[in-house]
């Protein structure tokens, strides 16, 4: 199975975005599943369910940071797709917090980016976009093309060898391209690790452990079922 | 990968209208030095054709036409070099979002365009810019707080001068109060392909041909013949008899049936 993992701020198109990909990934006879982590509030999950048919499901982070809450239930999220026989996996998160990235080795990370957001946002949320392999630009349609221009040099700016590509998700236009590096990605390994190295901090997570799920932390925890619990002294 | 190609013509292949039957029109070609108008009702898609252009569609929008270059169909994952981008387009919008001052802004896209003198050309584009505009623009404003007129201009000098696109395609030149007798003598000194989505019957009839559209699709194209051309001349005037009266008017002048008699006689001669 293949991993993707779309992070974005809020808005931004990221749902937008995957649902013209899964469009394009069932015509092809894959079958794809959707997992939405967000912090107090999605619907994403019932909506692709109803408007596809495929596996979905949600996991509120609530008091976690969402990509903290990512690393410690991706596992048993990966498992549940793979259970449910699919192809494809696709997450995504809330990226709320721009301290922390979700990308995992082995897997495809996708960062969507509006091009209405301003000039100054692309230096603004750092592995987010750094360590993402393709930066999608969303809502081309409502910005000059000098705009976009410029903004696509800012993302280049902050992220040098990422492969940008220029939607407009509303009509599906530049999707093509995204979901030819989909089909190309590797598949997802156990055991799964974070990329780049997480911010500094107190958890486990944050002084630097990269691995992939609740068993390898301890502090505050959660599991894709179970609610907060914590592991320590 | 980039492509890197010297454009000698573009080719228009139809695909289909808002209702997805088949477009009158099924292939058409733009060679270097063009003149083309696109007309029709509101929200019949004008906007949507020159968008299909500028993305090198390949049956992959809506609309599903085709574009070629030189005969070929653009590939999918095609990037043009950034700095060399063919097509310039300028939308209808009238304000920009992004939250630079404007020679900030333009020293970026000059950069991005690979100019070698960007002060020069920064300066240039505006002083083209401020030759449309009723207010100057100044270097140091935030493009978010140009108005409506202001961001066309400079959107349109931004195209010719920095962008520097053998293609240039205008949405709605006409809206936004800029000078546009003065814009199109200004841009027919460069010898491109240009595009023009428009409402305004002079600019249709100075154009070489004119692709009539009607619910999405291309209907048929009409090529300007000499007895047009001398009605667009006569319309010309029209249009600067009323930037004449536009003028006074800004100037808080009071329109008496002297002035107005005046008016006609020295702009009809
Ligand atoms: N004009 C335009 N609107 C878009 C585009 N992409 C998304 N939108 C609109 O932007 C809004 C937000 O899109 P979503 O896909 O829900 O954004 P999201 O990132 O999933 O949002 P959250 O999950 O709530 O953070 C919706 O109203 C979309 O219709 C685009 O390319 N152009
Ligand atoms: N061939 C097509 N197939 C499907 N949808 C289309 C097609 N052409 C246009 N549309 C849709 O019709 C709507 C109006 O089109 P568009 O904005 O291009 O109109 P317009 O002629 O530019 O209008 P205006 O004069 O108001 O600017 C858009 O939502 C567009 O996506
Ligand atoms: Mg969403
Ligand atoms: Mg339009
Ligand atoms: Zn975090």
């Amino acid at each position: 199975m293949k991993l993707v993992i779309f992070a974005g701020p809020p808005t931004c198109g990221k749902t937008t975005v995957i649902r013209q990909v899964i469009k394009r990934i069932i015509v092809k006879n894959l079958k794809p599943s959707f997992v939405k982590i967000d912090v107090l509030y999605a619907d994403e999950d019932e909506a692709i369910n109803k408007e596809f048919g495929i596996p979905a499901k949600k996991i509120y982070s609530g008091e976690l940071c969402p990509d903290h809450c990512n690393v410690v239930v991706l596992d048993e999220v990966v498992e549940w797709a793979e259970q449910k026989g699919s192809d494809y996996l696709f997450v995504e998160t809330a990226g709320l917090c721009l301290r922390c990235s979700p990308y995992v080795e082995k897997s495809l990370g996708i960062v969507v980016l509006e091009a209405t957001s301003g000039m100054n946002l692309p230096r603004k949320i750092g592995p987010m976009l750094t360590l993402a392999d393709i930066s999608v630009i969303t809502k081309i349609d409502l910005i000059s093309q000098a705009e976009r221009e410029v903004f696509r040099y800012r993302v280049l700016e902050a992220a040098k060898s990422i492969t940008i590509v220029e939607s407009n998700a509303l009509y599906g236009i530049g999707i093509d391209p995204i979901v030819k590096k989909i089909l190309k990605t590797e598949d997802v390994e156990f055991p799964m690790f974070l990329r780049g190295n997480p911010p500094v901090g107190t958890c486990t997570i944050c002084v630097g452990k990269k691995e992939i799920g609740a068993k390898n932390h301890f502090g505050v925890l959660r599991t894709m079922e179970k609610e907060l619990f914590y592991i320590g002294e | 990968m980039y492509i890197n190609m010297d454009i000698i013509k573009i080719t228009l292949i139809g695909g289909q209208g808002k209702d997805g039957s088949k477009e009158n029109v099924d292939r058409f070609d733009l060679k270097m030095g063009d003149i083309v108008s696109i007309v029709g009702p509101t929200g019949c898609g004008k906007t949507t054709l020159i968008n299909d252009i500028e993305l090198f569609a390949n049956r992959n929008t809506p609309s599903e036409r085709q574009i070629l270059i030189n005969n070929e169909p653009v590939p999918e994952n095609f990037t043009f070099d950034p700095s060399k981008h063919p097509i310039a387009l300028i939308s209808q919008h009238t304000n920009f979002l992004s939250d630079l001052p404007v020679g900030e802004f333009l020293t970026i896209h000059a950069k991005v365009r690979g100019s070698t003198e960007i002060g020069n050309v920064v300066n240039e584009t505006i002083e083209f810019a401020n030759k449309l505009t009723g207010e100057a623009i100044i270097k140091e404003t935030a493009m978010t707080e140009l108005s409506g007129g202001q961001t066309r201009s400079l959107l349109i000098a931004d195209a010719v001068v920095i962008g520097n696109s053998p293609i240039i395609l205008l949405d709605e030149i006409e809206n936004a109060g800029i000078h546009k007798t003065k814009a199109l003598e200004l841009l027919k000194q460069y010898e491109k392909i240009f595009v023009f989505v428009t409402h305004d019957p002079s600019i249709a009839l100075l154009s070489d041909f004119r692709i009539i559209m009607k619910a999405g699709a291309m209907q048929k194209i009409i090529t300007t013949n000499a007895e047009e051309r001398l009605a667009s001349d006569e319309l010309r005037k029209m249009d600067d008899i009323l930037i004449h009266f536009r003028t006074l008017i800004r100037a808080g002048e009071v329109i008496s049936e002297s002035v107005l008699k005046e008016s006609f006689e020295t702009q009809t001669q």
